[in-house]
């Protein structure tokens, strides 16, 4: 499966949750998929959808899902130690593995290589990380939404990306939508 | 007076309860403070532009957000200013440790503190220089700019400010 095929299968499963999500591709991806003001898209600051994502569910109760890729995730491998020694259990963090910058061209990322992203999770601290195939994501990002404890998914699946529009809402709009969304 | 004190007692007096630091040598006595402040919550960061996401997120969360950084920060968040904080319009109060100043005894320091004031100009951020003390009683109406008109806003805190670094 390529990412958006796993988008298209998760969409509700996170349609009722508070989501954000990666610049370029994913954040396009989602947008056409399946559109929420419970959806924070990021269109620029490659790196920083964990960051956001773990800011917000630091500041209140409700579930947040950080939709976040390996190249992104590389690009600000800081935030692992710092989501693993503030865990929160609203938090959860989905990193789509494909293993190549998608956005850029599909350049193949060091996820794809040597470096496992779940053993650097753990490494960093982080205590509930799963490596998920594809296929098998649902499921499990289903638990980690329900369930009290912070978790970090790992989904490896194929690169490949499917030709789609930028987003052109206002990002204030987008921004204003969100925060009523999570104030509701 | 006790600069590290009053600055807390400001940001808790406005409301700011989320706080991430990447730590200074003269911003130590302030992290401390904020330490021990129940009001406050303190998340270190691994590098500003993670603590300036950490920020986006909690303030859309609800929380007023500050970030506590060195000036060599600066270089490492154009990016994250530009694309996330303003163009998503998000308040950020920035006190700075504005190293390379006056009473500055490490040389490198320097050649960030000679940038410093002409990039936040270019990136149109509001910018305070605390020289002297006294200078800190500006800070409760910058937090209030602050949060009034959704910017990064900039306070440069020189050594002198501090206390310097003792006899040189």
């Amino acid at each position: 499966m390529i990412r958006s095929e796993i988008l298209r299968e998760i969409a509700p499963i996170i349609r009722d949750h508070l989501v954000v999500c990666n610049i370029g591709l994913p954040s396009q991806e989602l947008h056409m998929i399946d559109d929420q003001p419970t959806n924070f898209y990021m269109l620029g600051t490659m790196g920083l959808s964990s960051s956001i994502g773990f800011g917000l569910a630091l500041a209140q109760d409700k579930p947040v899902i950080s939709i976040d890729g390996d190249g992104s995730v590389l690009t600000n491998l800081g935030t692992l130690p710092t989501i693993a020694n503030n865990a929160t259990g609203n938090y959860t963090l989905l990193i789509i593995d494909n293993g190549s910058y998608g956005s850029t061209g599909d350049q193949p990322t060091y996820a794809g290589k040597k470096t496992s992203l779940t053993a650097v999770a753990r490494a960093c601290g982080c205590e509930n990380v799963v490596e998920v195939q594809d296929r098998d994501l649902g499921p499990v990002l289903q638990e980690a939404i329900d369930s009290d404890e912070m978790t970090i998914i790992i989904c490896k699946c194929d690169s490949g990306n499917i030709k789609l529009p930028v987003i052109t809402m206002d990002p204030v709009v987008i921004r204003d939508r969100f925060m009523k969304a999570v104030q509701a | 007076m006790n600069i590290d004190k009053r600055i807390t007692d400001d940001l808790v007096a406005n409301g700011v309860s989320f706080v991430t630091t990447v730590p200074c040598k003269q911003l130590a006595g302030v992290i401390d403070e904020i330490d021990q402040r129940d009001e406050i919550f303190h998340i270190p960061s691994n590098k500003e532009d993670e603590g300036m996401g950490l920020c986006a997120g909690a303030w859309m969360g609800g929380k007023r957000p500050a970030i506590i950084m060195q000036n060599t920060a600066i270089g490492v968040t154009i990016n994250t200013l530009a694309t996330l904080i303003q163009y998503y319009r998000m308040p950020l109060p920035m006190l700075i440790s504005y190293r390379g100043e006056l009473r500055e005894p490490v040389a490198c320091q320097v050649e960030m503190a000679v940038h410093t004031k002409a990039l936040l100009a270019q990136m149109n951020i509001p910018t305070y220089h605390f020289h002297w003390q006294k200078d800190v009683e500006e800070f409760d109406n910058i937090l209030k700019y602050t949060f009034m008109c959704n910017k990064p806003v900039a306070i440069l805190t020189d050594a002198n400010f501090w206390g310097g670094y003792g006899d040189q």
